[in-house]
C-alpha cells in the first residue's frame, strides 16, 4: 500500500547504505491534534561513516533517532508510514524481540544529559556492563575487568576506581565518557549520538568528539551525530541532512552542504551563525519564527520565512527529496534561486 | 579622554558551603567555594565587554556582584563616580535604573502569571520612572524598540516563542533607559536562526541608545562578534583581557588559544582532532596552586605549578596572567627599561 510512495522516496546512496530511512512518517497524538514530528524522513548511512543531521529545536532529530531504535511510545507516537532498513531488514516488522536484541548491540545510543541517562543508585561499573550481561554470560568479576577496560579505553583516569563510582561523583565530562564506553561496550554497528556534546564545555566538548572519532575507526562503526551546531557537524560528518519542521530539507556529502548550499535554509542558518574568521560583519538572521507543528502549511514549511519562496506555489506543493546533482538532494521548488 | 563608566577593584566572591550536620558537630571547618578571585576591570562608555569562560569560571557571579545582586566579599565597584560597594538599599535602587541585567533563560526569568505590560509598568513604578498618564508611551516605545508589535503588551509569557520572550527581557530591562546593560548568556538558550536576530537587536540598541554592554557567553564566536573588547575568565580569574583583536588574533594565555582551537568550525573540513586540553576544569572548592591553569596547561613549567603569576601589561590594552607568555617579556621589557631613563 505504502511501499510505491517509499519507493519514490528512496535515497540512493552508491554502497548499499548499513541505514536507511525511506519515506519516514511519525506521528504524535495530542490532544491539541496530531504533530507530524517527523515527515516523509528519508536518508542513509554507509559503514564506517558519520551522517550528520542539524536542526533547531523541534525539527524532528530526536524523534528521527527514536523511531530508529523503536524507543518511542505509542501512543503519543505514531509511525504511519516508511521503512528502516538496517542491513536490509525493515526495522518496523521486526518483532519486538529481535528488536531488543539489536537496541544496545548492534545499535546503541548516547544521549544529551548523560547525568539523566545514568541511573543515579547503581555504580557506573554495573551499568556499563549491563547490557552485556543481558546478551552473554559473564561473571561479576569478568565484567568488572570489562568495565575497566572499557573506562580506560574512553580516557577516564583510573578507571579501577572510577568503576566503583556513582554517576553524582563524576564530572559531566566523564560522565559522556562512562556513556560512551556503555555504548561501545558491544561493539556496535551504529551509535546514534544524540547532541553528544551541547551539555559540555568547549574544551571537554572538544575532548568527547577527539575520543567518539577515535572510537569510531577503533570499533569500525557509523555514527548517526545529531547535532544544532554546524560547526561540529561540518568537522565530523561525511554527509549531512538539514532538518526542518520534521522534514529533511537538504541532503548532501558535507563539502557540498558548507559550499554549495541548494536550500534557502541551509543558506540561512549559514548566514546567521557568527563566525571567527573574517572581520565585523552583521549577521543575516532567517525572518520570523519556526511554524507550529500542528499548523504546518500543506506545502513547505520554510515558506513564510523563505526569501526566494513564491507563496502561492511553496505554501501549496508539497515537498519532496530530489537529487539536483549527484547525490545532492534538496526539497526546495526552487534550488536554481538558492544562492550561498 | 576616556569616560570609565564601571571600575571593579580586586572583587572577591566566596560562598560558603554548608557543612555536613556531623562536620559542624565535630567542628570540622566548612569549605568555601572561591567563585571570583579578585578581578578587576574597568568598562568604558559605549563600549561592549566579552566575558567569555567554561562553566563555573565565575563570569555570571562577576556580573551578579557588579549588580550587587551577590554582595562581594571583598573589592570595590565604582559605578559612575560611585563606590556601590555598600551603598544602601535605597542607594542602590537608584543605581539600578542605570545598570540592568537580562538573563540566559527567558522561560524562567519572566513571570509567568504577568502580562507584558504588568512586567513592564511593575519596573515603571517601583522605579518612579514616569507618571501613570505616561506610562503608555513608554511601553509602546519600548515594545517598537525590541521589535514587538504593539499589541503583544497584553500577552502572558506562556504565548511567545524564546526569541520573543529574550526581547521582552530585553524590554523589561531597557524600560527604565539604563547606561549599563548587562547580558548573562542572552542568546545560548535560543536557536541559532532566532540567535541572530537577538544579536543583531543587541547591536542595534548599543548604537542607538548609546548603551554600554557587559556581554558574558561561553561561546566564543558570539563573543567576538559583539565585543569591543574581551575578558576570558578562568577559574574565578581574568586570565587574559584586551580588545577583541588582541585576544582573538594576538592570543598569548595557553587558555585562550585552547578554547580556540576547541571551537568547531562550520568549514567542511576533516580536522585531525586532538583534544587541545586534557583534564576536566577543577573544582572551585580546590583550585590549584600556583598557576591555577597548570594542571591542563600544555606548556607548563616548574614555576606554574609553585608560583601565582603576576598580571601583566602587555601593550596598554592588554592584559595577560602568565609567567611565560609573551615569550619574549623579559627581553621586551629590558630594552624598554633602557630606551625610557
Amino acid at each position: 500500500m505504502n511501499t510505491t510512495s517509499a519507493q519514490v522516496n528512496r535515497i540512493s546512496t552508491a554502497p548499499i547504505p548499513l541505514l536507511e530511512v525511506i519515506g519516514l512518517t511519525t506521528e504524535f497524538h495530542t490532544a491539541k491534534g496530531i504533530v507530524p514530528a517527523n515527515k516523509n524522513v528519508s536518508l542513509g548511512v554507509e559503514r564506517g561513516k558519520t551522517l550528520g543531521i542539524v536542526g533547531e529545536s523541534g525539527s524532528g532529530k530526536s524523534v528521527l533517532c527514536r523511531s530508529i531504535l523503536r524507543l518511542l511510545p505509542t501512543p503519543p507516537a505514531k509511525i504511519v508510514n516508511g521503512e528502516i532498513l538496517f542491513e536490509g531488514k525493515d526495522l518496523l516488522k521486526l518483532p519486538e524481540e529481535d528488536m531488543r536484541s539489536i537496541r544496545g548491540k548492534d545499535i546503541t545510543m548516547i544521549f544529551q544529559d548523560p547525568m539523566t541517562c545514568l541511573n543515579p543508585v547503581y555504580r557506573i561499573g554495573t551499568q556499563i556492563t549491563e547490557s552485556l550481561r543481558l546478551v552473554q554470560h559473564i561473571s561479576a568479576s569478568q565484567a568488572r575487568e570489562i568495565s575497566i577496560d572499557l573506562l580506560h579505553q574512553v580516557g577516564i583516569p583510573s578507571p579501577e576506581k572510577r568503576v566503583d563510582n556513582y554517576p553524582h561523583q563524576l564530572s559531566g565530562g566523564m560522565r559522556q565518557r562512562a556513556m560512551i564506553a556503555m555504548a561501545i561496550s558491544s561493539k556496535p554497528k551504529l551509535l546514534l549520538a544524540d547532541e553528544p556534546t551541547t551539555a559540555l564545555d568547549v574544551t571537554i566538548q572538544d575532548q568527547i568528539l577527539a575520543l567518539m572519532l577515535d572510537l569510531q575507526v577503533q570499533v569500525g562503526m557509523s555514527i548517526i551525530l545529531v547535532s544544532h551546531d554546524l560547526g561540529i557537524v561540518a568537522e565530523t560528518s561525511d554527509r549531512v541532512a538539514v532538518m526542518y519542521a520534521g522534514q529533511v530539507m537538504e541532503y548532501a556529502v558535507t563539502e557540498a552542504i558548507f559550499n554549495q548550499p541548494r536550500h534557502p535554509y541551509t543558506v540561512g542558518l549559514l548566514k546567521s551563525i557568527p563566525r571567527m574568521e573574517g572581520g565585523d560583519h552583521r549577521l543575516i538572521p532567517i525572518q520570523g519564527q519556526p511554524p507550529n507543528l500542528l499548523r504546518l502549511p500543506k506545502g513547505c514549511p520554510f515558506v513564510d520565512r523563505c526569501p526566494v519562496a513564491d507563496p502561492e506555489v511553496c505554501a501549496n506543493t508539497p515537498i519532496e527529496l530530489r537529487e539536483i546533482e549527484r547525490g545532492h538532494y534538496t526539497a526546495c521548488l526552487f534550488p536554481e534561486k538558492v544562492s550561498a | 579622554m576616556s569616560d570609565t563608566i564601571l571600575d571593579v577593584e580586586g572583587l572577591k566572591k566566596h560562598f560558603d558551603v554548608p557543612r555536613p550536620f556531623f562536620d559542624a558537630l565535630l567542628g570540622k571547618p566548612g569549605q568555601v567555594l572561591v567563585a571570583v578571585d579578585g578581578v578587576s576591570l574597568t568598562v568604558e562608555r559605549h563600549e561592549t565587554l566579552g566575558l567569555v569562560g567554561e562553566s563555573g569560571c565565575g563570569k555570571s557571579t562577576l556580573a551578579r556582584c557588579i549588580l550587587r545582586l551577590y554582595e562581594p566579599s571583598e573589592g570595590v565597584i565604582i559605578f559612575n563616580g560611585l563606590d556601590i560597594t555598600k551603598a544602601s538599599a535605597s542607594t542602590m535602587r537608584d543605581v539600578r535604573r542605570k545598570m540592568q541585567i537580562v538573563f540566559q533563560d527567558p522561560y524562567s526569568s519572566l513571570n509567568p502569571r504577568m502580562t507584558v505590560r504588568q512586567t513592564l509598568t511593575e519596573v515603571l513604578r517601583f522605579h518612579k520612572v514616569c507618571a501613570r498618564a505616561e506610562e503608555e508611551t513608554y511601553l509602546q516605545r519600548t515594545m517598537k524598540m525590541v521589535g514587538l508589535t504593539p499589541d503583544a503588551v497584553d500577552k502572558f509569557p506562556k504565548s511567545f516563542s524564546g526569541g520573543q520572550r529574550q526581547r521582552i527581557a530585553l524590554a523589561r530591562a531597557l524600560v527604565m533607559q539604563p547606561t549599563l546593560l548587562v547580558a548573562d548568556e542572552p542568546v545560548s538558550a535560543l536557536d541559532v536562526s532566532i540567535q541572530a536576530q537577538v544579536l543583531n537587536l543587541l547591536a542595534d540598541l548599543r548604537s542607538e541608545l548609546g548603551l554600554t554592554l557587559i556581554f558574558i557567553a561561553h561561546e566564543l564566536s558570539v563573543v567576538k562578534h559583539v565585543s569591543t573588547r574581551v575578558a576570558v575568565m578562568y577559574l574565578g580569574k581574568i586570565v587574559e583581557m584586551g580588545t577583541t583583536e588582541e585576544v582573538f588574533e594576538k592570543t598569548q594565555h595557553p587558555y585562550t588559544e585552547a578554547l580556540l582551537s576547541a571551537l568547531p568550525h562550520p568549514v567542511p573540513v576533516r580536522r585531525q582532532r586532538k583534544a587541545a586540553l586534557e583534564g576536566d576544569i577543577p573544582s572551585p572548592l580546590d583550585i590549584p596552586k600556583g598557576c591555577r591553569f597548570h594542571p591542563r596547561c600544555p606548556i607548563a613549567e616548574e614555576i606554574c605549578r609553585t608560583n601565582e603569576p603576576p598580571l601583566r601589561q602587555i601593550s596598554p590594552t592588554h592584559q595577560l596572567l602568565c609567567h611565560l607568555r609573551p615569550s619574549n617579556w623579559e627581553q621586551a621589557r629590558s630594552v624598554k627599561n633602557n630606551t625610557t631613563p
